[in-house]
């Protein structure tokens, strides 16, 4: 099962300019979460806080009682081990075929064998769809190959939590539909928690339990996506609408003026109401998400806290599929 | 601008600490220190050859024309291959691995931290710094000692060359005064000072290439930098520690 992700006050800036201030957040364990935000709110930034390689000024990434941003290095590597991070270009070794760089962490961190890493890393590159590109460099082949292989080698070491940074960037909408579905299956499959950052308004409709959005250097909210999902927080309606009129301007933030001068011209064209899409299943043939059971107890133990918006939908949510909470939880520790 | 200048000279330090600690962390990475070395090895084993026959000449030729003006040309071998084993030796050796194999490095470690691999080997919980940096520089600092003795030999052949067939020496002397002036802690002070150089020039590629300034144009900026920070380094050490040797070492002819 994977590892709870506590984030308590995280403040970083570069230089004189602040990127977010008291981010406060808990990922819960073995769910899916998803952070969203327009380009350029320090999403990347909080991706590789959490996993300590930008050190922010404050706060603290508590995993497993290890602080990512203050404990000492040898700790730090330890507990990066737990982790699989896609990043946003693949960030593949040049010099090695797909095949080594996917059997890099193995070969690094384990005394398999040859034979049994080339087992593993086949059955990865088979997930992620790249049988037969095992032999190429990562410089012959396209960059949604790039990220796919990027992932395969995030999950060799079946980690415990997996961040992934624009996992759709470059990628057309079927192939991003596909990586959705395979998201979704891996966690299904592995349960480990997962936080994917992006801006791509399909993937964060269909894959994530739960939804936080950063804008103006701050955490705007974060919690199950139902509470996101019906917001009237102008930004976040801006945002999830994709439309122009809003806070959020070309560059990062509108001033008072120009929203007011939007808000006295009033809504051309209304914004069509937001429906709320089904989350993604696993595909046929995969055990359950045990994420599932475990979220719909966390949800219903803090639903009266929650905006009436978001209860209803949740309700709706879970009266929709009442047969999944009867589902049998699975012994645990079979699949991590 | 002076606390810049400071902030860089303690991360200097401060990688070189890490280096010196990651040499002895188990696994040790040979088969990239075996191809390290055979790179630098192979791109400065020639340079440094040609080089060394005419630096040995010039040293040869200008000690030759002053003692021929003192008389005391029977001190011409002594002198010259003095100043090639404890002087020119180790700094040819420096400077090419500075600039043919350090540039290299630098280049090599700039780019892969713009294309992130760094990171994400760190992410991967592998330490760039004993995965890459620690095999780089334990090969730059083998072969400056090795390319030290070659340069040696090759420097004071030219010498005796010219100065026995251009400048009518005689080889007797020459190597008669060679022996006369010349001890074993010379030799050693070469190889020294090779080390020490070998660990500079691959300490500050290393820094410079895991510390580029924004994209691929900083990558040729840190190049740059590393190249002529190493060079800065090297003689201000090379003064040093010609100085200390001076002092402790009591010259074998006095």
């Amino acid at each position: 099962m994977g590892i709870e992700v506590v984030v308590e006050g995280l403040t970083k800036s570069f230089g004189k300019q602040s990127v977010w201030r008291d981010v406060t957040l808990t990922l819960p364990a073995g769910e899916v979460s998803v952070m969203l935000g327009p380009s350029g709110t320090g999403k990347t930034v909080f991706l590789k806080s959490l996993i300590g390689l930008l050190k922010p000024e404050k706060g603290r990434v508590l995993i497993n009682g290890v602080d990512m941003v203050n404990s000492p290095e040898r700790d730090i590597y330890e507990t990066r081990k737990l982790f699989g991070l896609m990043f946003q270009d693949g960030a593949l070794f040049g010099s090695m075929s797909l095949f080594d760089n996917i059997a890099f962490p193995l070969r690094e961190h384990t005394r398999k064998k040859e034979s049994e890493i080339r087992r593993i890393v086949m059955e990865r590159i088979e997930v992620v769809g790249l049988l037969g590109a095992e032999g190429k460099l990562p410089g012959e082949i396209s960059g949604g190959m790039r990220k796919r292989a990027g992932l395969a080698r995030a999950l060799v070491l079946d980690p415990q939590i997996i961040l992934c940074d624009e996992p759709d960037s470059g990628l057309d909408p079927v192939r991003t539909a596909y990586l959705s579905q395979l998201l979704i299956d891996l966690n299904a499959q592995i349960d480990a928690t997962m936080l994917i950052v992006t801006h791509n308004l399909d993937i964060a409709a269909t894959v994530p339990d739960n939804m936080g959005m950063l804008f103006r250097r701050e955490l705007v909210t974060f919690g199950p996506r139902e509470v996101l999902l019906t917001s009237d927080e102008p930004v976040v309606a801006q945002f999830l609408g994709g439309r122009r009129e809003g806070p959020i301007g070309m560059s990062e933030e509108k001033d008072a003026a120009t929203l007011a001068a939007e808000a006295g011209a009033a809504s051309s064209a209304p914004a069509p109401p937001r429906v709320i899409v089904p989350q993604l299943e696993p595909s046929p043939g995969l055990p359950p998400r045990r994420a599932v059971a475990r979220r719909r107890e966390r949800v219903m133990s803090m639903i009266d806290r929650l905006p009436p918006a978001a209860r209803s939908a949740i309700r709706e949510t879970y009266a929709g599929n009442a047969e999944a909470a009867t589902l049998p939880m699975p012994a645990a520790g079979s699949g991590a | 601008m002076i606390t810049g200048a400071l902030r860089q000279t303690g991360r200097f330090f401060a990688l070189a600490a890490e280096v010196s600690r990651a040499v002895f962390r188990r696994p040790f990475q040979f088969r990239e220190f075996v191809e390290q070395f055979w790179f630098v090895a192979s791109v400065t084993i020639l340079p440094a050859a040609l080089v060394s026959i005419p630096f040995g000449a010039v040293i040869a030729l200008q000690v030759g024309s002053l003692t021929q003006q003192l008389g005391a040309q029977s001190f011409t071998g002594g002198a010259s291959v003095l100043a090639v084993v404890q002087q020119a030796s180790p700094l040819i050796v420096a400077l090419l691995i500075a600039g043919a194999g350090g540039s290299a490095i630098c280049a090599d470690l700039g780019s892969r931290k713009i294309r992130e691999e760094l990171d994400a080997m760190e992410v991967m919980g592998v330490s760039p710094v004993q995965r890459l940096v620690v095999p780089r520089v334990l090969a730059t600092m083998a072969v400056a000692v090795l390319l030290n003795g070659l340069v040696s030999v090759v420097g004071t052949l030219g010498g005796y060359f010219f100065n026995v067939v251009l400048q009518g020496g005689t080889p007797g002397a020459y190597l008669s005064s060679f022996s006369a002036l010349a001890q074993l802690s010379d030799l050693y002070i070469s190889e020294l000072k090779a080390l020490v150089f070998g660990f500079i020039a691959g300490i500050v590629a290393a820094h410079r290439g895991l510390n580029p300034r924004g994209g691929p144009k900083g990558v040729g900026d840190a190049v740059n930098q590393s190249v002529v920070i190493t060079f800065l380094l090297l003689f201000f050490v090379n003064m040093v520690m010609t100085a200390v040797y001076l002092q402790i070492v009591p010259p074998k002819g006095g």
